[in-house]
């Protein structure tokens, strides 16, 4: 069981870095109906920010927090094309998808910055602490930033604002009708969203040690991944209960694809591992019904 | 023609009372195009004080425009006017426009949102035209007063303030419906068609809610519908609409004794065409009295 060990803390920690990944993508397509494909592009932008800022010598607190300011920046641009230029959600999020990536390049410089002698939050964290940067100590510290985010979310979603949000997604023309701003709320959300994800990529960069102008690619179905098998695994009922199954969600994925990787598979095969795995669990429910012989209206093409 | 025979076109009224005027407001879609179509031809109301309006016409006539134009939905041509306490709304935004209108759609699901609870959705509508911060949504005392809004439905749906919406009936998301359109007390409600798509029990119960609500609240009414026996006997005001005008507009006095076949009459009279609507007439089955 060699290949197996130090699987589930790491698992565990990436869960949690990249269910700050998996809230964002929950935020957009669950609570808002946005498909929102920003996430590819705010990703890096907040590894791109944080990196840049650090090695000018900004300090790691300032430089994470900027990169969580520069996604919500990304997510505004975003809900701004769909709702001041009434462009389509989708394509919104794909033409910000690619024009980030000129904008990394830019903020970077080069492809590739390397942080491993720089001093990140996880090291400033550690020192508040008096402890050294250890998988263990960096587990502690993505666990409560994501219990401080999630607790936040969990009170704004339950106040007349976030109500507002939820609703948007749910019926649009009621919370018109009842005299909300829906242009407003989708600008909140997707924003909000985006700002989540660039966080989660300022922290895989200063835990990885480099930030990468490649490290978003896929991130929009790997954070969908966690939100579905969260679900499905879950089936939690509830705000609360949704936020911490697409967490649990996070973590399930990181976890399956922990064991492929020792299993042998090249990493370069993890795409198509994802891929294939949402596939599959979108599938089931489908397939599931028509076995029982009940009528699925066809997917929505728009 | 539409002019013809009707004493009431383009009647500019002259009300202090005036809830909501509409002045010279006209509405076209797909300007420009071979699809151009004047939906909205025109138009100018009064709509006084406690009045309850029911609005008549066939398919394509522009009720549904009228009501979309009132919500602030889209706004009307250029010139056009819909004036509020003397302020010009034409051009705010839906929700802008949804401080002074409630509204009850045709489908149960338009007006209500089915992944969140009674109480949630109860809760947005106490919000009506006021600013959405970050205050909790659902507090006690909000939960006391939805029960007591939900009470009079007799539904048993103040018991059930955590159910989620879409696992009510067609009937009772309409009742929810009526209660979120005017618990804020909008100056304005309107009814769009809205007991069309259910069966005619519910049908029924939703009338008498809605009735029972409008007279206790004095609300100002607009009640769309594609009954005319259902026009006759609701409210105190019946406007006919035929090609985006407004062909016959009768008062209480004028309506009193009226019957289906004095309004086929007086559409045909007022249009100067046969009136040829089967939709009109195969629903002028009145389902408040349908055993």
């Amino acid at each position: 069981m060699d290949i197996f060990s130090n699987l589930f803390p790491i698992s565990l920690y990436e869960g949690l870095a990249y269910g700050l990944v998996a809230i964002g993508v929950y935020i957009t397509f669950r609570v808002l109906s946005f498909p929102d494909l920003t996430v590819d592009g705010s990703f890096p932008l907040g590894g791109a920010v944080v990196s840049v800022l650090i090695i000018n010598g900004v300090d790691p607190w300032v430089g994470t927090f900027t990169a969580f300011l520069a996604g919500m920046c990304a997510g505004l641009v975003t809900s701004l094309l769909n709702t001041a230029l009434r462009i389509n959600a989708l394509l919104a999020g794909i033409l910000m998808m690619v024009g980030l990536y000129s904008v990394n390049l830019m903020i970077m410089g080069r492809a590739n910055i390397p942080l491993l002698r720089e001093v990140t939050v996880f090291d400033e964290a550690a020192g508040l602490f008096g402890t050294d940067t250890s998988t263990t100590f960096s587990i502690i510290f993505m666990a409560a930033l994501i219990i401080i985010v999630l607790a936040i979310l969990n009170w704004l979603l339950r106040t007349d604002i976030g109500l507002a949000l939820r609703a948007t997604g749910d019926n649009e023309q009621m919370v018109r009708g009842l005299g909300g701003n829906t242009n407003l709320t989708t600008i909140l959300g997707v924003s909000m969203s985006n700002g989540l994800v660039a966080l989660a990529g300022a922290m895989i960069a200063q835990n990885q040690g480099f930030a990468d102008i490649g490290m978003g690619i896929g991130m929009i179905v790997m954070g969908l991944a966690s939100v579905i098998i969260g679900e499905g695994i879950f089936r939690p009922r509830g705000i609360t209960g949704i936020l911490l199954a697409v967490v649990g969600g996070a973590f399930a994925y990181r976890l399956f694809l922990g064991i492929a990787l020792r299993l042998g598979l090249p990493p370069t095969d993890l795409k198509l591992v994802t891929a294939v795995l949402v596939v599959v669990v979108l599938a089931i429910p489908y397939i599931r019904k028509r076995l029982r012989h009940e009528w699925v209206p066809p997917a929505a093409r728009m | 023609m539409g002019t013809t025979g009707s004493q009431n076109v383009g009647r500019i009224p002259i009300d202090d009372n005036s809830i909501l005027r509409l002045q010279e407001v006209t509405k076209v879609f797909c300007p420009g195009t071979i699809d151009e179509v004047k939906a909205l031809d025109n138009i100018n109301l009064d709509i006084i004080a406690e009045d309850f309006i029911t609005v008549i016409g066939s398919n394509g006539a522009g009720k549904t425009t009228l009501l979309n134009i009132i919500a602030g939905v889209y706004p009307p041509e250029r010139g056009g006017k819909l004036i509020v306490n003397g302020r010009d709304i034409a051009n705010l935004s839906e929700h802008g426009h949804a401080r002074y209108v409630g509204r009850v759609y045709q489908d149960p699901r338009t007006g209500t949102a089915a992944k969140m609870t009674i109480a949630e959705n109860l809760s947005l509508a106490i919000m009506r035209g006021q600013k959405r911060g970050v205050g909790t949504a659902i507090t006690k005392q909000r939960k006391e007063l939805f029960r007591t809004v939900l009470v009079p439905l007799g539904l048993g749906l103040e018991d059930r303030l955590t159910a989620l919406v879409g696992t009510l009936s067609g009937g009772q998301r309409q009742a929810l419906s009526l209660v979120m359109a005017t618990m804020s007390k909008p100056s304005l409600l309107l009814l769009d068609e809205h007991t069309a798509t259910l069966d005619p029990k519910t049908a029924r119960i939703v009338l008498e809610l809605t009735q029972m609500v409008v007279s206790r609240e004095k609300m100002t009414t607009v009640m769309v519908t594609h009954n005319m026996e259902l026009a006759l006997r609701f409210g105190n005001r019946l406007l006919m609409m035929h090609k985006g005008k407004i062909i016959v507009d009768l008062n209480h006095q004028q309506r009193i004794n009226l019957t289906v076949s004095d309004l086929v009459d007086a559409f045909e009279k007022a249009s100067g065409e046969q009136f040829v609507d089967d939709s009109v007439l195969l629903s002028s089955v009145d389902p408040m009295t349908r055993k």
